[in-house]
Order: C-alpha cells, then structure tokens, then sequence
C-alpha cells in the first residue's frame, strides 16, 4: 500500500482531551504552535513550492510560469535517472540489509557480557560521528588500486591482489555500499543493543530453564521480540539510503562514468550544475513520494497501535 | 534486564568466549582503519607516504602536519588554517542545538501531556520532517534568509539548522515522554502546578538520557553538514567542513596528504569526543525510548 | 551668486565629503571564485594584493570543488536570498544565463572610459556583454588544446613532438615501454570532455568542430567522423594508468612533472603548476598543440561577472573591474596562471615560450577563423549541452557505453538537453 492517505484524526477526536482542563488547555498549544507554524511553512511549504517548480521551466533560477509536465517527460527520458533508480535499487537492499545484518550481529555479541563494552562501543559509535567530508579523503585513498589496499597488499608480497572496484564501473556501486555500511552499521547496532537490554530477562530464563540451546533461543525468542527494532532501523536506514549524498561525492563523485548516480546527486546536479532546475525538482518529487510511500504507512500503523 | 546468557558448560562456554572476543576485535579493528589511516598518515611526511604503504606506523611521528593544517595551511588566497573555521562551527553549533533540544523537549511534552484533538496529525507531520531531502529546500530557504535579512550570517545557518532539527528533537523526546507515568503528571497537577512547572519541576529532571541523545544526534548532525554551510555562509565566516573541503582541495601541485588529513582529524575531534564520552549514554538514551517501536 | 547656489555647493561638498569618508572607512570587493589549487591561487593573491595598494579589502569566497559546481550552488542561494557576492568567477554560457536573470551590474562607464571595446577581442566580448552592456571583466584567455610532455621522456622516445594522432600513439608506445604511464588523465567529466573535444578537433578539423559542437548537427556528431572520434577515445583509454578515476587535474599534472607519466592532454592552466614547480619550458617540459590541431584554438575565459549589488559598494567594484582589466595586472597574472591576456596590446615580452606561443596561436586564429568556444568549459553550449555531451563520453570512455552506443546516444542526449 503507497498511496498517501492522511492519518485520521477525526476518529480520535471522540476520545477527547486527555487530562488538561479547558482553561489550560490554550497554553500548550501556544507553545507548541511555534514549531508547528516553522515545519508548516519550512517542509511542507517548501515541498509545494519544488512541487510547483517541476511543472515550470526553471534553468538556473526559479521562474514561475507553468509549463505542464515537461520536466517530469525530461527527467524520464534520461539514461541518468534509470541509472540513478537502478543503483538506488542495489544500494538500498544492500546498505539496509548489511547494516542489519551485521548491526544484529555485533549487538548480539555484545551482549555477551563483554569485559571491554565500554572500549569496544565507541569504536562502533564512532564512524556515525563522522562525517563523510572528513572521511571521504580517507576512504578514497584506502579504496585507490594504486594508493591504498591493492598496494599495501602488493607490498606485503601478494602480488596478485586485486582491488579495484573504486574504479571499475559495475563494481563501484559497491564501493559506496561497504563506506555506508561502516558508517551506519554501529548505530544500528547501538539500537539493537537498546533493544536486547530491554526485553525481559525472565523470558530467557525460562528458555534456558527448559534446556533451549542460545542460539535457537536466539532465533525462536529474541529476534522475535525485536521486531520494533527491526521496523525503526529500516525507516533509519531506508532515508538514509535515499538522501545518501555525502557519501558518494565523498567517494566517487558520481563516477566513473555514472556508475555510482544515485537520486539524491541527480537531483543536485540537474539543479545546481545543470541549470535544468525544474528537472531537478522533478527528481526532488519522485524522491518525496519513495520516502512518503515507506513512512506514511509506517506513521500510520504506529499511530493508530498505540493508546486505544 | 541484560539478555546475556549464562554458561550452559564451562568448557565450551570458554571456547565460546574466545570466538565472541575474536570476533569483536577483528571488526572493532575493521571499524577503527580509516581513523587510524587518518592519524597515522597525518603524523608522517610527505616522502614517508609516496615510499611507504598506509598501514605502517609512522618512522619518525611528526605534528608538523598537525600545526600546518591548524595554523597555516592555504584556504583559497588566505593562509591562516583552519582555526578560525574550527570556532565558527563551535558558534553555530552550540546555539542550534541548545535551542532545537530545548524546543524538541517542550514540543514532546505537549504531544504527550497536553494532548488535543489532532495531537497525532500534528506529530505526524513534524516526523515526516525528518524525511525532506535538503538539496530541495536550499533556494526557498536562501530567498527566506533573504527576507529575514539572515542570509551570510551564523544567526541564519543556525535559524536552518534549529528548523530542520525540530522533526527529530521531537521525535526523541516525543517517544521518551510517551512512556513517562501520566499520574505523576495528573499529581503535579491536583496540586496546582502550572505548564511549566510540571516540564520544569517533573519531566525534565528525568530527561537525561534522552536529552545525551538528542544532543549527540544534533550535534553531530550540524557539526558535519556540509550542504547548508556552504550555500548559507562563506568566506571566513565559513564553517569547518567547508574549509576542510576547500583545504583538501586546495593542493600545490603536490597534494599534502599529512596536511589534509590533519585537517581532517581537527573537523572531526568534536564529534568524537562528543560520542566516546557519551557514547554509554547513547545506548541507555535509545533503549529509554528512542527506539520503542 | 545666490543663496540657492551656495547651499547646493554646499550640499554636493557635503555629498562628497560623505562618500569619501564612506570610501576611507571600509571599501570592500566580495569575490566568489575555484581557484583554490596552488598556480590558480597565487596568481589570484596578485589581483588581491594590487586592491589592496588601492585600499580596496578582499574578502575571500573560495568555494572548491570540480570546475565551480559547488561555487554556483554557493552562488545560487547568495543572489536568492538578495545579497550577491561583488564579483563571481565565471565562465562562457553561464554568464549569459545569469545576465539573464537580471541581477548582474553595468561597467559600460568604465568601458567606454577605458576604451574595452578596442582591447579585448570580440569572442570575448561575446561573453562579457549581454544585451550591448558591459557586464564582465575577462581575466584571461585559456586554450585547452595543448599537449604537455615531460622533455626527458619526450627526449628519450626520440625526441620529436607528435603531429598527429598516429605519431602521438606511436610516442604513447614508446612511453609505455619506458616503464611510465603514457597519458596521464584524471577521469572527471570534464576533463574526459576536454581531451574529447581536442580529439573531435585533431580528427575533423576546425569545420567539423564548428559543426558538430557549435551548431549540433545531429549527422555529423553520429557521422563516420565522431566515430572516428570515440574509437580515439577508446585507444587513448588504454594509456592510462589504473588509477585515474576522478583524479584532480593539477595530481595528473604532478605525475608528468615528476616524469611518471609522459604526456598530459590539458588547457594552459596546467602550465601553472609546471611553473610553481619551477620547472621551464623547453628544458623540462615541451607544450605543443594537441597534435593535428596546429593553427586552431579552442578557448575560454575567465571573467569576473560583476553582481548588481547596489550603488554604496559600486565604487570598490569599479576599481575591481579596473584593476582586472590594467595592463600591468594581466601580464602578473597570466604568466602566472598559464593562460593569455584578454587584452590584445599587452606585449608579450614578459611572458615564456609557451606564452608566446598562446599568444601568437591566439591572434593568428582569430584573424584566420579558426577559433572556436571550448564545449568542455562552457564556451560552445549552455550547461545543459554540456553536461548530456559528458555522460555520453564519460560513460563511453568509461566502457559504459560502446562506441555504437555512443553515436546514438550523442545525438539524442543532446536533444533532450536542448
């Protein structure tokens, strides 16, 4: 289900206010509405404004004049954007699924009851504390055949070691996979720890009380109880992928070739570089509606789960 | 609460042991090579990286790199280094993220206290906020600084900041004020305490966790953007990831890879700090309500 | 003399005084600009430094990064939000596109006092003015089909300078057995388009360059020609060494400079960096034209588009205009950043062999119709030209695309930008 349906208020509305008396009942909405009139008018204003660029014909700086859908014909008929779908399509399923996987992972070992955690916790905090303007030039030159692991492998004698994905148009892709995943993982891991350390110790006892080897008490209990988890890590990691950019001018810039065009640098380079504005804000729109159609409905079933 | 397992034997529940710590140390070391990359390479010279491989600890650890990067290296036609970059960041920093927990704090309090008709649609929409791609929002928010008169100016990039910001701030404490016993709430009240005082008295001495999180997140978050710094200031009032990027890119026919990574440790001392000191905090602040389904 | 004379006297003197002490107190130029690497920077700081005798302050706007990409971005949010850096490093179309949009300044004052009309050659006026008005001071004239070969390397393969595409593959052969890497290149779009347009040059001449890039004529750039062309591509490809993917211009240059390459395809600018090196021309480095280009030039220029930012800061802005444009300031600054004067009565005395070399192509091109706007630097098509034109080579000279695929997809890509 992707369409965007609002979430329905009027439903709740029967349950009343919860304990504030009318009188009060103005003050916190006074306080609150100064958030709310900035997100108003800074997210949703600005989305209708990019909403309305893409039906203009915007180069290098807006203009206002409609022009029906053009843009969006322009911005379909370019090899760069199915390119830009495609490697979302790769880099998505991965990233999410290998920072999971391996979030899961090393939460779980960590969970061991391990002597150094205070050591060994930061060390996988830490990449999300980085930026990728700090780390891009470390990274690239780590992933450089000439410069990095390919060499330091040749210098310790294994000549026939060869690592040149950076480089490599079908392997690039992949480049930018393993750089998000260090990144990410650790944070993930950091929730699934939350996680672990707050399902109920009693439950496990009882497993081991009846003799459950841990690792199916792993599989058939834990994991199980973990399910919220799972579902916020994905919404985490799911716009993460999608507004990945950083990471892949840090890295590639793009390249070789296109090799590495995700949505998000298409839509920067068709708007700032490429002064077609109004296809830029076209890819801005379709953007919005990949992120709108994974967390409406998660909004939606959260929101209404909740205090009935 | 740990979901630690006890030993079920203690002979295979050794062996065990050693795979869980080999296991741990190998990714901890997987995790730590670009930092050590970056500090290593920044502690060498310049003929010490052409000849030799990265990993290698330096032959003759050197800070030249580390004092050229700080106070002379060449940003564009000025050569003063990074330093003025460095406190920029720390003036646009401080201020967004005081104000955007601050705000978060109340906004979470109201969502969850003082609820009213349409409290949902309302947290809804601010959480999708987290979600807009800023690339879209660059020239509306440029033409609003504009009119503002905040445009080129750290009250302006802090202004951005403190809006985009908000959806998260009050996410967190959205989600950690949820679980927080609405009768000690209803008890403040019955006694005659007011809006504030019941935030200021009640809930928010019982924030800490929450308030680590939300402040690591934002601080990291503002510290290392990019985007926003280089469209919303510039020259010397820039902040420190737009000079790192121009210092990086600013090479002399030779590229100074001890210099740049330098600079590059000095952009990132900060935010690591912040999340090794914190870092325990972090996990009991997501596991306080951060990340309740 | 009347009491209405006096106070009016009295007023202008006041007028006068005023804006002198304004001048005095703080006179500022704001200047947005990429030139962030060594040669560039240096030859920026004498502009910098001349002001400064003026009392005219500089503040700085640097915003690096590939060919000024996020310096628009930069540029873009500062003009929307109504307060524009004095002067933007700008090149080609992109003038004509923020002319525009209306919000640039006016130098015809100073021009016709100055007499620009008369000095600076009409390919440049082209995009200086818009609209018959003064708009932008050019700074330079960069040609980007040259050839840089380290002298020792070129010596050692025999000693003579390529004239053509065969004899330039032949030399690439014998660098190759030298044990260096032939043709340094750095694999971004832009420097793929710019050793791609010297080769459609080299391949079909000026006429064929003027055709397929100038005017877009879909036959010629899918023609036996342009394939031609991309099968060039292809070949010079296997010259490269592993590491050239995305790889700064000025570290490509490094490896020639350092004799671990034998030969970069690059615009003058590269020479800026052989320079700071401190190394000279003919007796370290040859530059040629791209062999088979002799006696046509592709060009571009840098100008200093001046914003429209309101009359109390006009006046720095004048004498920034001013300052670009004197004489003595375009030979410091051209002989250190490689390229040419925009002004056409500047000797060329001052200047190195590969200067009057430039200098010379550039005059004789000019009289004889062979120069030509360069497409990878925004001097033959607006961005949006440009940059379809890029995928298609870069993907192409990337394995991406196979030269059939290409041949098709120039022509369409270009299409769809236009």
């Amino acid at each position: 289900m992707t369409t965007i349906e609002p979430v329905p208020v009027v439903e709740q509305r029967r349950s009343g206010p919860s304990f504030a008396d009318r009188l009060r009942g103005t003050l916190p909405k006074i306080v609150l509405a100064p958030s709310f009139a900035i997100i108003l008018v800074f997210v949703y204003g600005f989305i209708l404004w990019t909403v309305y660029l893409s039906f203009t014909r915007s180069r290098i700086l807006p203009v206002y004049d409609l022009v029906g859908l053009d843009a969006y014909y322009r911005l379909w008929s370019q090899p760069n954007w199915y390119m830009a779908m495609k490697n979302l399509a790769i880099f998505g399923v991965l990233y999410i699924g290998l920072c999971i996987a391996i979030g899961l992972f090393i939460a779980i070992l960590m969970d061991q009851r391990i002597r150094a955690e205070g050591v060994l916790r930061p060390i996988f905090l830490y990449p999300m504390a980085l930026s990728f303007v700090v780390t891009g030039t470390a990274w690239k030159w780590f992933l450089n055949p000439g410069l990095g692991l390919e060499k330091t492998m040749h210098n310790l004698g294994w000549e026939s070691f060869k690592f040149d994905w950076l480089v490599n148009t079908d392997m690039a892709i992949y480049t930018v996979v393993i750089a998000g995943v260090w990144q990410a993982s650790g944070f993930v891991m950091a929730m699934f720890l939350a996680g672990l350390r707050g399902i109920d110790g009693e439950i496990i006892k009882a497993a081991q009380i009846d003799g459950a080897p841990t690792v199916s008490i792993y599989r058939r209990i834990i994991i199980p109880l973990l399910r919220p988890v799972f579902l916020s890590a994905f919404i985490v990691l799911a716009h993460m992928a999608i507004k990945s950019y950083d990471l892949v001018i840090a890295l590639t810039g793009g390249g070789p070739g296109n090799a590495t065009e995700l949505p998000s640098t298409f839509m920067y380079s068709y708007t700032f570089t490429r002064s077609q504005m109004a296809v830029g804000s076209a890819s801005a729109v379709m953007m919005l509606m990949g992120i709108t159609a994974i967390i409406v409905p998660y909004l939606y079933s959260e929101l209404r789960e909740k205090h009935q | 609460m740990s979901a630690a397992q006890e030993t079920v034997s203690a002979g295979s529940a050794n062996t065990a042991r050693y795979v869980i710590y080999a296991c741990l140390i190998i990714l901890a070391l997987l995790y730590l090579l670009p930092l050590y990359v970056m500090i290593t390479t920044s502690l060498k010279s310049l003929d010490e990286i052409r000849a030799g491989d990265m990993l290698a600890l330096p032959r003759d650890p050197s800070t030249a790199a580390w004092v050229k990067a700080w106070g002379e290296a060449c940003i564009g036609v000025t050569c003063g280094g990074i330093k003025g970059y460095f406190w920029n960041s720390i003036r646009m920093v401080v201020p967004a993220v005081v104000i955007s927990t601050l705000l978060g704090a109340l906004n979470g309090y109201v969502l969850t206290k003082w609820r009213f008709p349409g409290h949902k649609l309302v947290f809804g929409m601010m959480l999708f906020a987290c979600f807009i791609p800023f690339q879209a929002v660059l020239i509306p928010m440029a033409r609003v600084l504009g009119t503002f008169g905040l445009a080129n100016s750290t009250a302006g990039l802090v202004f951005v900041h403190v809006v985009y910001g908000l959806g998260f701030t009050t996410l967190f404490f959205r989600n950690y004020y949820e679980a927080f016993p609405d009768e000690l709430v209803k008890a403040a009240m019955i006694d005659g305490a007011g809006f504030f005082r019941i935030f200021w008295r009640i809930l928010l001495p019982s924030s800490g966790p929450i308030i680590v999180v939300t402040i690591i997140y934002q601080f990291t978050n503002i510290w290392n953007d990019f985007l926003f710094g280089v469209s919303f200031s510039s020259g010397e009032a820039s902040p420190m990831t737009v000079a790192l990027n121009n210092l990086v890119s600013s090479s002399t026919g030779v590229k100074e890879y001890n210099v740049d990574m330098a600079a590059a440790v000095f952009a990132a001392l900060p935010t690591l700090f912040v999340y090794v000191v914190a870092g325990r905090y972090f996990v009991r602040g997501l596991m306080a309500g951060a990340v309740k389904g | 003399m009347n009491i209405r004379m006096i106070s009016k006297l009295a007023a202008g003197a006041a007028v006068i005084a005023l804006t002198a002490g304004a001048v005095q107190a703080q006179e500022e130029v704001e200047v947005l600009h990429w030139w962030t690497s060594g040669g560039e920077a240096a030859a920026l700081n004498v502009l910098k430094e001349n002001l400064q005798k003026e009392g005219v302050g500089w503040k700085d706007m640097p915003v690096a990064g590939g060919s000024g990409v996020q310096a628009m971005t930069a540029l873009r949010a500062r003009v929307t939000s109504g307060d524009p850096p004095t002067a933007v490093q700008m090149l080609g179309f992109d003038i004509k596109d923020w002319a525009e949009m209306g919000v640039v300044g006016n130098l015809d004052e100073l021009a016709t006092q100055q007499g620009w009309d008369k000095v600076i050659p009409a390919a440049l006026q082209e995009f200086s003015k818009y609209d018959g008005h003064w708009i932008a001071a050019p700074v330079n004239v960069h040609s980007t089909n040259w050839l840089w070969l380290n002298k020792a390397a070129l010596d050692k393969a025999g000693g003579k300078a390529p004239e053509n595409i065969d004899e330039l593959i032949a030399l690439l052969d014998k660098f190759k057995e030298q044990g260096i890497t032939p043709l340094a290149h750095g694999g971004q779009p832009w420097q793929d388009g710019t050793l791609w347009e010297s080769v459609v040059l080299s391949t079909g001449g000026m006429d064929f360059y003027k055709k397929a890039v100038i005017e877009l004529d879909p036959e010629s750039l899918s023609g036996d020609t342009m394939r031609k062309v991309f099968d060039t591509m292809s070949k010079l490809r296997t010259y490269f060494d592993p590491n050239f993917s995305g790889r700064d211009w000025n570290l490509s240059t490094a490896l020639v400079i350092e004799g671990k390459a034998g030969a970069q395809q690059m615009g003058d600018w590269s020479k800026g960096e052989w320079l700071r090196a401190e190394k000279k021309p003919g007796t370290d480095f040859v530059c040629i034209r791209f062999p088979g280009t002799q006696g046509s030039v592709l060009f571009n220029s840098d100008q200093f588009v001046m914003f429209d930012i309101g009359e109390e800061k006009r006046d720095a802005q004048l004498k920034m205009a001013s300052a670009v444009e004197d004489p003595a300031f375009q030979i410091a600054f051209n002989t250190v950043k490689g390229s040419v004067p925009a002004r056409t009565d500047v000797p060329d005395t001052e200047f190195d062999d590969c200067g009057k070399k430039g200098m010379k192509d550039l005059a004789e091109a000019a009289s004889g119709g062979t120069l030509a706007g360069s497409l990878a630097h925004g001097h033959a098509q607006p961005g949006a030209v440009k940059e379809a034109v890029f995928d298609v080579v870069t993907q192409h000279l990337n394995g991406q695309l196979t030269t059939e695929q290409a041949l098709q997809r120039l022509p369409e890509a270009v299409a769809a930008a236009q």
